[in-house]
């Protein structure tokens, strides 16, 4: 549904998005993750033709966006990362504009209407002005006004930026629900935990893809070399693994560390982090080697593009 | 068949504005605000002007003169002087604005069936002011001499002599336009067209690039040029409500007259105010944020204020800034206001200026339809 081929964009000097190929068929969720400032915007914003590349095409269902850019807008729900609806309006008149002006006749814009908030789960606040929603309401009349003429494409800038984690559940079911449509669903998010929910994933840095692929198969790269280590005092903990000359890298995730170890490594590490931690008089609450996350392929490959 | 997409286009945007009180207030009180406020400082500068006099004949027809300036309260006799320095005293301090000076010879000549001349002294420094002052006097004086003149007409029988009498010499600069509410009026409403609608509808366009509605309309199949008309018929329908508001008030409250077709004067209102949406629109593809569209809108206003014969009037000016004010649509507006409601002319009488305002409407919306881009960048 969605075929990007060496986009590119660059905002002065600054390439945003720097040779960017990407395929999405239809029923698959897609999640490009990154950093800010990755240029998933950027990215999304080229796909609905809103920005201008400067070379590469993009073909969404087979149609050429930069010649058909009408034909192949009409397949597209957009949901951009900034609330982009109108505040003066209600929850409905903002569903009606954007009904009418996609073009659906004036029969069909108020049961859709209804059948999108009840989706949604706005049903009752649809006499409310938009602008007196909170946070994660606007995400989904953001969502709702992005579905009303039942698009093909999906594409999702941040969609739970700023949303309480109940909400986050709740939209992720509404978009799975959607994936049944055959809707191909492209969405860009800063959170590992929603990206390994996807199909498949993109990691984006600098405008690059640096790896892609389903989220198992991308973690399966680090099967094994990673460890866990819970304990304290936490930095004395990760004083010692650093000087080990095993643990490639020690990274903090909220009260645990994760080390990343050399292949084939992990029990000669646990003997010796063991017996050095206890001659420093620190303590060990847990330590063992772990399933691979995707933070920890992601920190990896940042690390050696950096290194590079 | 009609547009459903431009129709849902103007109705969200007249909802936008019946909700937003900022817009409503731009809309409907600063006009009448405006215009009250030049209004009256346009009458009361005129109306009541301290006059000093150095009457050195103080005769009965020098009596009878001073007389219709007291009666016509554009001035007040405030000073009776022995002497023309007395006279600049005053003026240079400010105390008086305007002098007076009757010649000795004034009744002789008058009796002798001469023509009879006073010396009308003005205070240059504030234009408006000396411009009335300068055109009442006159005026004073013409009434004055016709008075006179009918007089001796039906003691003398005499058919020949229909020049003033009396003429007011004065050697400061001569002002056609007699600035006064009759004239402020309709100036102030080409004014507040302009301001209003190249103000709205840039800042309606930027508001929705600065708070991202932009990014979803980008995404409908809205054509650029929907989207302009979307923006266009709105604003010209508040605009024209504007006029006929501050119209009514300029006729209700300041008594300026509707001598000309008042069809004629919409809709050639119209003609500039596709102009002044022009200016906004092109305005809006410069400005990213709405602060900086006023910003910009104001910008443009200060040439039209100084060379368009509003508040200065042109003959005045240095020949290069008479020649740029060719450029600003208001001058020609300012003619066909003036001209249809004081004067009561017909559109064959103001063809160039009707033909200034189509070019410069075109190529306004030329610039802005060329500029404009249904996209981000
Ligand atoms: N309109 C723009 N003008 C200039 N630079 C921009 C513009 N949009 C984005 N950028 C730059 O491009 C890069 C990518 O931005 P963006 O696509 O918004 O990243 P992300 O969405 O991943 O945070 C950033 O460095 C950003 O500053
Ligand atoms: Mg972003």
């Amino acid at each position: 549904m969605i075929r990007v081929n060496d986009l590119r964009r660059s905002f002065g000097d600054l390439r945003a998005v720097d040779g960017l190929s990407l395929s999405i068929q239809k029923g698959e969720i897609y999640a490009l993750v990154g950093p800010d400032g990755a240029g998933k915007t950027t990215t999304l914003r080229l796909l609905c033709g809103a920005l201008q590349p400067d070379s590469g095409h993009i073909h969404l269902a087979g149609i050429d966006l930069q010649r058909q850019t009408e034909q192949a807008r009409a397949l597209i729900g957009y949901l951009p990362q900034r609330f982009s609806l109108y505040a003066e309006l209600t929850v409905l008149e903002n569903l009606r504009f954007f009904a009418e002006v996609r073009g659906l006749p004036a029969e069909e814009w108020h049961p859709r209407s209804s059948e999108i908030l009840d989706f949604v789960g706005l049903g009752e606040f649809a006499d409310r002005r938009a602008g007196l929603l909170s946070g994660g309401m606007k995400q989904k009349l953001g969502l709702a006004a992005a579905l009303v003429h039942h698009p093909k494409i999906l594409l999702l800038d941040e969609p739970t930026g700023g949303v309480d984690p109940v909400t986050r559940q709740n939209f992720w079911q509404l978009i799975i629900r959607l994936l049944r449509q055959d809707v191909a669903v492209l969405i860009s998010t800063p959170y590992m935990d929603e990206a390994s929910r996807c199909h498949r994933v993109g990691f984006l840095q600098y405008g690059r893809l640096l790896i892609e692929g389903a989220p198992s198969e991308i973690v399966s790269r680090l099967e094994g070399r990673v460890l866990e280590l819970v304990g304290t005092p936490r930095r004395l903990l990760k004083q010692i693994a650093s000087d080990d000359p095993q643990v490639q890298n020690a990274h903090s995730f909220g009260d645990r560390l994760h080390l990343r170890i050399a292949a084939g490594s992990a029990e000669t590490v646990m003997r010796r982090l063991g017996s050095a931690i206890a001659a420093q008089a620190g303590s060990i609450e847990r330590l063992r080697p772990v399933k691979p996350g995707l933070e920890d392929v992601f920190l990896d490959l940042l690390e050696s593009a950096h290194a590079a | 068949m009609r547009n459903t997409r431009l129709f849902s286009l103007i109705r969200k945007e007249f909802i936008q504005i019946v909700r937003d009180p900022r817009t409503l207030y731009i809309t409907f009180a600063i006009p009448v605000i405006q215009l009250f406020l030049l209004g009256y400082t346009a009458t009361t500068d005129v109306r009541n002007v301290p006059l000093a006099v150095f009457d050195q004949n103080r005769s009965p027809a020098s009596r009878q003169l001073l007389d219709a300036y007291r009666a016509a309260d554009y001035f007040n006799l405030t000073f009776d002087l022995d002497s023309e320095d007395e006279l600049s005293t005053l003026i240079d301090s400010g105390e008086a604005r305007a002098g007076l000076i009757i010649p000795p010879d004034y009744s002789e000549k008058l009796l002798a069936g001469e023509k009879a001349s006073v010396v009308f002294v003005l205070d240059g420094s504030d234009p408006n002011v000396a411009a009335t002052s300068l055109a009442a006097a006159e005026l004073i004086g013409q009434n004055h001499s016709t008075s006179i003149l009918v007089e001796r007409l039906e003691q003398r029988g005499l058919t020949d002599a229909f020049e003033p009498a009396v003429e007011v010499h004065s050697h400061v600069w001569y002002n056609p336009d007699m600035e006064s509410a009759f004239f402020m009026v309709p100036a102030m409403i080409g004014m507040i067209l302009q301001l209003l609608t190249s103000m709205l509808t840039a800042t309606a366009i930027v508001r929705e690039r600065e708070r991202g509605t932009i990014e979803q309309l980008i995404v409908t199949p809205i054509r650029s040029w929907e989207l302009i008309l979307g923006k266009i018929i709105p604003y010209v329908a508040l605009a024209l409500f504007d006029m006929i508001e501050v119209l009514l008030v300029g006729t209700l409250w300041f008594g300026v007259p509707i001598r000309g077709s008042l069809g004629l004067l919409l809709a050639l209102s119209g003609l500039f105010l596709l102009g002044s949406l022009g200016i906004g629109l092109v305005i809006s593809t410069f400005a990213k944020t709405q602060q900086e569209a006023t910003m910009l809108t104001y910008f443009t206003m200060l040439p039209t204020v100084f060379l368009s014969g509003f508040m200065f009037p042109l003959a005045a000016m240095p020949a290069i800034l008479q020649g740029i004010s060719y450029f600003i649509p208001l001058r020609y507006y300012l003619i066909i206001i003036r001209s249809i409601l004081l004067k009561g002319v017909g559109a064959e009488l103001i063809t160039t200026e009707i033909i200034a305002l189509a070019i410069y409407a075109t190529v306004m919306m030329g610039i802005a339809a060329l500029r404009f881009r249904k996209r981000l960048d």
